[in-house]
């Protein structure tokens, strides 16, 4: 609300919103909470990267929310049958923007080793998806590989896609 | 978005399977969805609630299914072993170790003494990475979070002995028709007895944290009773039933692999409730490190995989000097074998219960039919007859119990 | 060995024209019997004490498409106390796939016998409830069918990347 506010009344002062943007996109890195998604396989390297090996909360990600009201990055971990694809649009539409999506794994990206009736082929058919993590499961550090490249395009975005 | 049907959330069907207490608004029906930290993965459960208490439990699956089954259909009985590993995935050894004793007992191929070791190794550990993922997942649904995190730790080291051996940290597909893929290198020894070492000590410490604490003991002891005779006539396996008191085993009633030449127990408890079935997983642990210690010391020289030339393929050094090998070579990976028509069935214990593979052949080089008995289905059924009277807590901890993967619920 | 052997005689004694095949494979005995003798089997072998067949350890049902009779349903059953195995198969007609429910016999058999029904087409007369369990409510077919395609899409490699993207419908905002 602050952001749109600022890009209204400041108009066309260039370093003001990029500095506004910078501070913004730092803070929306800083503590991204992701929901707890895990539906197959990759939850448990998922766990495993939240987990004291390959801590993930040095990265803002210190816990994961349960709910999606409180959350802001939806990490698809496993595979999505036509079952349960209206389960996960209904949280992607309960969740507040600034939201993005994490599809882990070959079956989150492409339905891996699964092409057939049971399985959506991608979960980008459902939910917008922002970085794709290949691997099956991916290991830990490709995750956090995906999650660093997802802080990279978060810190590139502009005022303009705010909101 | 096309793809997005409408999710059906009406209750109308089901009004024939609540009582009528819920049709009069006298007990709330309440829908544990499939999101939700507590139900180990996508289960969704509908509660028929009075006040706190569960009047009846009706479980929907089907979340996860991925047509495994038709899928190993279309595939040369080969490529098929890659779809086993992701079924019950935090036993994706187990799984391949079941699917490859089928085809090898419908084709009839005899496996090395040294593979049989590697698999029961293979097995034995699979067993212990599973149990700690269950440790820690059911005692932080209990709110014990620390343990969590320590029984992760401990399977990172695990996971660096299957990735040793495998080549990935799951999903390995290590086990193949009639042998393994290739033989253990020099340091899985070393590592699987430093493993053994480390371990002891960490497994006192959870037992001192959990096996007398109070807290522990009012949450798990005397909840989700299940007698021995209502337990089996639900079809239910594994250390669920042994917390019951029926002695059964697969390894032990029909032996796979030379399970016959180890020396080991098979834990059993009276109690029947959440607490029996955690004293029976902890006692499981040391059966385990029991069954590995006798395992490397078993570990003759020897080959790997079997010298049937019509089930193994050549082995890469044969490549370079005949063209037979690379003939060989090239029709094993594209058209697989055929396996000769008949339907068999082999069971092997997961630490779930009894996994068991019911094979079909006709002839060809795909399998007619392939279906997984899996243990997680058939000890899910015994939910709804376990949480009646409980109250909502003591249904997450029940849940925890019978240790159900999803996986291997729905396929 | 002995167990089955037993079990055979004593189906055979009972219900003389009921079994019609007797298969012996790598080790496994199975006996094909006609549908209508099917329950009172079951209940023999459950609850006569030196049978004591009080385990259904899987219900699997078989689509042989072309062959007729098209459907197979089997159960396996464990004798804990004898322990041994003995399969029981039956066969159905593409026709008329419908057999009685064993769920009174063995309360193990409601779910496998839902998913034979969910994924097969099979009916289990008086059953408790019987409908689908694994694929969501309202899906047409039956999956597992030999008739039923796989549903396999089409693989994007670089050659036809860009056409399979264009056509394929990726969620909006």
């Amino acid at each position: 609300m602050v952001a749109m506010g600022a890009e209204q009344k400041l108009g066309n002062l260039g370093i003001v919103t990029t500095s506004l943007e910078k501070l913004v996109n730092w803070g929306r890195t800083g503590a991204m909470w992701p929901m707890l998604f895990g539906l197959a396989c990759c939850a448990i390297e998922m766990i495993a990267t939240q987990a004291a090996s390959y801590d993930v909360s040095r990265f803002g990600m210190e816990l994961m929310r349960a709910s999606p009201r409180q959350s802001d990055l939806m990490i698809v971990a496993g595979r999505v049958s036509h079952k349960m694809a209206p389960v996960l649009r209904r949280l992607y539409d309960q969740m507040p923007e600034p939201k993005w999506v994490l599809a882990m794994g070959d079956c989150a990206s492409c339905s891996g080793v699964f092409n057939n009736y049971a399985l959506v082929q991608g979960v980008d058919e459902i939910v917008p998806v922002d970085v794709y993590v290949a691997g099956c499961p991916p290991r830990p550090e490709a995750l956090i590989d995906g999650i660093l490249k997802l802080h990279e395009k978060v810190r590139g975005e502009s005022i303009g896609r705010w909101a | 978005m096309s793809q997005v049907r409408e999710f059906e959330g009406t209750v109308d069907e089901l009004k024939t399977l609540f009582s009528d207490r819920a049709a009069s608004g006298e007990t709330m029906v309440l829908n544990l969805g499939p999101q939700h930290p507590s139900t180990h993965g996508v289960l969704r459960l509908m509660l028929e609630l009075d006040g706190e208490e569960v009047v009846r439990c009706l479980p929907d699956i089907g979340f996860l299914h991925t047509g495994i089954e038709k899928n190993m259909e279309a595939k040369t009985y080969l490529k098929a072993l890659v779809m086993t590993d992701r079924m019950d995935y935090l036993n994706p050894l187990g799984n391949n170790l079941t699917y490859c004793l089928a085809v090898e007992k419908l084709c009839g191929i005899e496996v090395p003494d040294r593979a049989q070791v590697i698999r029961v190794l293979c097995a034995e550990l699979q067993r212990i990475s599973s149990h700690l993922v269950w440790l820690g997942t059911s005692a932080m649904d209990l709110n014990a979070s620390s343990i969590l995190i320590y029984c992760f730790r401990d399977r990172e080291r695990l996971l660096d002995i299957f990735e040793l051996v495998g080549g990935q940290r799951m999903m390995s597909s290590y086990i193949r028709p009639g042998g393994v893929w290739r033989d253990l290198p020099d340091e899985f020894v070393p590592a699987v007895e430093a493993f053994l070492e480390y371990l002891p000590a960490k497994l006192a410490d959870y037992e001192r944290l959990l096996t007398r604490n109070p807290i522990f003991l009012r949450r798990t002891v005397d909840i989700g009773i299940i007698a021995a005779d209502q337990a089996m006539a639900r079809g239910m396996t594994g250390s669920s039933l042994r917390g019951s008191g029926v002695n059964y085993d697969v390894r032990r009633a029909m032996p796979y692999c030379g399970y016959e030449h180890y020396d080991f127990d098979v834990p059993l408890e009276e109690g029947c409730d959440v607490y029996a079935r955690y004293r029976v997983r902890m006692s499981e642990f040391q059966q385990s490190m029991r069954i590995i210690r006798q395992a490397l010391s078993m570990l003759q020289p020897g080959p790997f995989m079997t010298d049937d030339h019509r089930f193994a393929p050549p082995p890469r050094s044969d490549l370079g000097r005949s063209m037979e090998a690379v003939i060989r070579h090239f029709k094993y990976w594209t058209e697989g074998f055929s396996a000769p028509e008949g339907e068999v069935y082999i069971a092997t214990e997961s630490p779930r219960g009894e996994l068991g593979c019911y094979l079909v052949g006709d002839g060809g080089a795909q399998p007619a039919r392939v279906h997984f008995r899996t243990p997680s289905f058939h000890n899910l059924q015994s939910l709804p007859y376990m949480a009646e009277g409980y109250l909502v807590a003591d249904l997450v901890a029940m849940i925890g119990s019978i240790d159900i993967v999803l996986g291997d619920v729905d396929r | 060995m002995n167990h089955i052997e037993t079990t055979i005689a004593d189906v055979h004694t009972n219900y003389p024209n009921a079994i019609q095949q007797r298969i012996s494979f790598r080790g496994d005995t199975t006996l094909v019997v006609a549908v209508t003798a099917l329950l009172e089997i079951c209940q023999l072998l459950r609850h006569d004490p030196a049978l004591d067949y009080s385990f259904l350890v899987d219900l699997a049902a078989v689509d042989y498409h072309p062959q007729q009779p098209r459907f197979g349903v089997s159960y396996l059953l464990h004798s804990l106390k004898q322990n041994a195995r003995l399969r029981l198969r039956v066969m159905l007609s593409q026709q008329d796939p419908r057999l009685p429910s064993v769920s009174g016999v063995w309360p193990a058999a409601e779910w496998p016998e839902r998913e034979a029904f969910d994924l097969m087409g099979i009916e289990f007369a008086d059953h408790p409830d019987l409908r689908r369990i694994l694929m969501p409510a309202d899906w047409e077919g039956h999956p597992l069918r030999k008739d039923y395609p796989l549903g396999y899409e089409e693989v994007q490699f670089s050659f036809n990347w860009k056409e399979i993207d264009r056509r394929k419908d990726y969620a909006q905002e």
